[in-house]
């Protein structure tokens, strides 16, 4: 027998997950691990998955993307893990776990984390084929394969799930209906105006919703596969059913071990999570706290802390939870804080509705008016951070509450909660536990911006319900600490890159002196000037090489090529997709070999020639584009390159032709300025050899059309890119990135590559894909003529300039004299040249001498 | 040390530069704003060691008229030669004028003194 006690974990899902996550780090960090045995047990064929963002498995996220657990994390950390195998039996007195699969674990301590089940109402027919619920993954397969040969579902109960589920079957291409037993939609979290503008919102959609309906029995129907028949003698035809009617605690094991649980089912935990054994502990929807059991994962997680911390002797208490919750059901946002229904003795509520613009809010008000008790927030979501932050924190309610919800006109600022009226134990962000002091740490480290926050305390990494907040929190301690918070672009303009794209598109300024003399000072810098130069190119796209915008370009986009460390330069040829003849190959071996270039294969899948002195480059150039090749751009802050793997053309697995679709992409972004460098790719399948992930626009081949990736990132700090749209025809995926391009150039900073502009994207990837997808702000169409313009007035720089002798001019190293700039000096490697160092140059100067 | 006549002064693009070879030294010469503003200075970049400093973008930062060279972008002040990032990196200045249409550059003391 070894001396180590024994942790078994029963349950598999977030909460006993997390529960193993923060045991191991707590007994590494103290040194403690190898006096533990950790064993877990998983019923499900695969470990814990994010259940909160199952909905997700349906746009294309699978199950490994869904996956919470860290590859190789077991095995790592020397947790055992039985997969597949369910604990069937408890002995209390042995202290032994019985599986399924026949095994016998000994544990010191048990920890049960067995979660929930979807409750089926005890309807007749509910077990007939194509009626399921909506829990695993394993599920959504079944749902999956039911909704592709069916035309009708409907989804039993309106409630948060349910509504999840109903979009599943809507975005599947069904005639989705929605049945509830209330006579409203959610009926925890919102009140009866809040659900009314919920249906309606629904409705528009497309959905049918049903309130006020008791489901009496399932039979065989007429047009469809069943007809589900309604007390009150309606029916509904459908052929798919999906229950969704709550959830209720699995706690079969603890009752067959005689736990206590409640009357309605829940296994009894004390503040500590202790079950009435003190060998055992409860956690997550599987316990019954103060005659509660919390169906969201928030306090499941607060529940494995205070479990972890109870075993390992330090103080925790599990006290409840604020039940409050944001979210965007079916492109709605809806959330519900405290007391949304108004149920406190002598509460007092305000409500603001607009049916217009389909908005609903609601306060709910203390008697003496002082505190705020909760709020439903219907259509527009966007106070809810301040909202729940003044009733978590108790803060007093200003003299005219209502303002907190009215819109915001003209010239009216809304009164701001003020963070820094948060006390430093605030929470911030309830999913991962940040409080407003462990943001105010991170930023004494060294934190800068909302993405370095994000990466070091993992504040609204999970729902992004806090986002806004985090920002505030930033914002006010940064100034706190003196650093002065403005995103003005230097010294020059007191203005971020956004406003000054702004100015030249709407006041229509065509120069950096109008741009200047009106909204700047001075004479401008080596930041302002380039960055200015991008805009107005985005703009007016004129030639970076006219007189009066090549004074604005730094010496890459001056003389069109990339300077290296010793003043030479480097001259990349598009070669879009990466696809070139043998002619062409033979055209750029023979131009380097004539003007004695070194050469490098690019990542980007073209060709690099290096050591060019600015007198050469138009010679070189000429000879490139008499042979038909234009500039690549790679000197600029513009589109790169668009890789491509071989595609169907040629390989057995391609599902369409990737190489054909860079092409077009590649010619149709090709020259066109950006606030930094973009990269693209296309895969021809999901085996995915052009790497898209890692870039700002990547395209993956489906058998059915292309996955559009956005903000991939590789470089210093990689970011793999996120699944942006599913099954896009070429027509949608090129309107789609067009806008996304456009939006990125609008409203970037200076130097800001996609995947740092989309971390700091105030609403996210969620907010991004409804201003490119739903068009949320009306300006989809904008940005596509803008995009249009840009392509239509490509032009090839090199080839313009070789034919204007007034701008070979410049290409001189010296004004006054036909010399080579003398410091130049290569020297031989590996059969091509290479810029000698310091020390070698000395010695070919003494030689020489 | 004589004035040397290097070049028209329409040979240089409004706020840009060019470079010069006067008497085997390089001169980055600027061109700011109209016609009667111009600098002269070393064209080489001790913090890159290349000779880059004339093809650098100009401006003004902190009320100083500076080029940023181009490869780690130092700023040196054009009227005093200091670089403002590391004074350790200064460069020389040289005096320049225009006459008749022509600019003319006489090379600096601190040139004379290293050439002699």
């Amino acid at each position: 027998m070894s001396s180590k006690k024994s942790i078994v974990v029963i349950g598999n899902g977030m909460v006993g997950h997390k529960y193993l996550e923060l045991l191991v780090q707590k007994l590494e960090q103290s040194g403690q691990r190898n006096d533990y045995e950790l064993i877990t047990f998983c019923e499900e064929p695969r470990v814990a998955y994010d259940r909160v963002h199952l909905s997700a498995y349906f746009s294309g996220t699978s199950a490994d993307e869904l996956s919470l657990v860290e590859e190789g994390f077991y095995e790592k950390h020397g947790i055992t893990l039985h997969l597949n195998d369910k604990a069937v039996a408890i002995d209390r007195e042995a202290k032994v776990v019985q599986s399924a699969q026949g095994k016998q674990v000994a544990y010191d301590k048990l920890v049960l984390a067995t979660g929930s089940y979807p409750f089926v109402p005890p309807v007749e027919g509910a077990e007939r084929e194509d009626c399921f619920v909506y829990r695993t993954i394993e599920d959504l397969e079944a749902i999956t394969e039911a909704g592709s040969r069916s035309r009708v579902g409907a989804v039993v109960g309106g409630g948060l799930l349910g509504l999840e589920a109903a979009k599943a079957l809507k975005d599947m291409g069904l005639k989705t209906h929605v049945v509830e037993f209330a006579p409203r939609l959610m009926t925890v979290q919102v009140d009866d105006g809040g659900g009314r503008m919920l249906r309606k919102m629904i409705e528009e959609l497309g959905v049918e919703v049903h309130t006020g309906k008791n489901t009496q029995c399932i039979e065989q129907g007429e047009s469809c596969k069943h007809v589900m028949r309604f007390a009150d003698g309606e029916s509904l035809e459908t052929d798919v059913i999906l229950f969704s009617a709550g959830i209720r605690p699995r706690d079969e094991l603890a009752r067959a071990c005689e736990l206590e649980v409640g009357p309605r089912g829940g296994i009894v935990i004390d503040n500590s999570c202790l079950t009435t054994d003190k060998s055992i502990y409860a956690i997550g929807e599987c316990a019954l706290w103060d005659g509660k059991i919390f169906g969201l994962v928030a306090p499941g997680y607060d529940m494995a802390r205070v479990a972890v911390d109870h075993l390992l002797e330090s103080e925790n208490e599990f006290a409840g939870a604020d039940m409050s919750t944001k979210l965007k059901l079916m492109g709605v946002d809806v959330a519900s804080i405290g007391d949304a229904q108004g149920a406190t003795q002598g509460s007092k509520s305000c409500v603001y509705v607009d049916e217009r613009q389909r908005i609903y809010k609601k306060l709910v008000i203390s008697e003496d008016d002082k505190r705020l008790l909760g709020a439903v927030l219907v259509g527009d979501a966007e106070d809810y951070g301040n909202l729940l932050q003044m009733m978590l924190n108790d803060i007093e309610l200003p003299e005219h509450p209502e303002a907190l919800i009215l819109p915001s006109l003209d010239g009216m600022a809304k009164p701001a909660l003020g963070v820094d009226a948060l006390p430093a134990t605030a929470q911030i962000c309830s999913c991962n536990n940040v409080s407003k002091g462990d943001l105010a740490s991170a930023i004494e480290g060294g934190c800068m911006t909302v993405g370095d926050l994000k990466s070091c305390t993992a504040a609204a990494t999970s729902c992004g319900g806090c986002a806004a907040l985090v920002k505030d929190v930033l914002n006010a301690e940064l100034k706190a600490r003196g650093v002065e918070v403005n995103n003005h672009i230097c010294e020059h303009f007191e203005y971020s890159r956004q406003e000054l794209e702004h100015m030249v598109r709407v006041e229509k300024i065509r120069s950096f002196e109008d741009l200047l003399g009106k909204h700047g000072n001075g004479r401008g810098c080596d930041i302002c000037k380039p960055a200015v130069a991008s805009i107005l190119a985005t703009t007016w796209n004129e030639h970076v090489i006219e007189p009066h915008l090549a004074q604005l370009q730094d010496t890459n986009d001056y003389f069109m090529a990339n300077m290296q460390k010793d003043g030479t330069y480097s001259v990349v040829p598009r070669v879009p997709g990466g696809e070139i003849t043998a002619e062409k190959l033979i055209v750029l071996g023979e131009v380097a070999k004539k003007f004695g270039l070194y050469t490098k294969i690019t990542g980007g899948q073209r060709i690099d020639l290096f050591g060019a002195r600015v007198e050469q480059l138009p010679l070189i150039w000429k000879e490139l584009v008499d042979a038909g090749f234009e500039s690549g751009h790679a000197y600029g802050k513009a589109v790169r390159t668009v890789k491509s793997c071989v595609g169907s053309t040629w390989c057995r697995y391609g599902v369409q032709d990737s190489v054909g679709m860079a092409i077009l992409m590649e010619e149709r972004y090709r020259g066109i300025r950006s606030p930094h460098k973009l990269k693209f790719a296309v895969s021809g399948c999901t085996r995915e050899c052009a790497e898209a992930q890692v870039k700002d626009v990547g395209v993956i081949a489906t058998e059915n059309g292309w996955n559009l990736y956005v903000a991939g990132n590789g470089g210093m700090k990689p970011r793999h890119a996120d699944l942006f749209a599913t099954d896009l025809d070429d027509e949608t995926l090129i309107k789609y990135v067009d806008r996304f391009l456009m939006f990125y150039i609008r409203t970037a900073d200076r130097l800001q590559r996609t995947a740092r502009w989309l971390e700091n994207l105030e609403g996210g990837l969620d907010y991004l894909k409804e201003v490119v997808i739903e068009d949320k702000l009306g300006i989809g169409e904008e940005l596509e003529a803008q995009m249009q313009m840009l392509v239509d007035t490509y032009e090839c720089e090199w080839k313009k300039t070789i034919e204007n002798p007034e701008k070979l001019k410049r290409f001189r190293h010296f004004v006054n004299s036909e010399s080579n700039d003398s410091n130049v000096v290569f020297v031989q490697e590996r059969g091509q040249i290479r810029p000698a160092t310091e020390d070698e140059r000395e010695e070919l100067k003494e030689k020489a001498a | 040390m004589n004035w040397v006549d290097i070049c028209s002064i329409d040979d240089i693009v409004p706020n840009t530069g060019v470079g010069a070879l006067i008497q085997g030294h390089q001169v980055a010469i600027f061109r700011l704003l109209g016609s009667d503003e111009l600098y002269a200075i070393d064209n080489y970049d001790p913090a890159s060691s290349a000779n880059v400093l004339s093809r650098g973008l100009v401006g003004d930062l902190g009320g100083k008229v500076v080029v940023a060279s181009p490869i780690y972008k130092h700023h040196y002040c054009l009227q005093d030669g200091v670089c403002l990032e590391d004074a350790g990196y200064s460069v020389n200045v040289h005096e320049i004028r225009v006459s008749n249409g022509r600019v003319e550059v006489r090379l600096g003391e601190g040139v004379m003194e290293r050439a002699a």
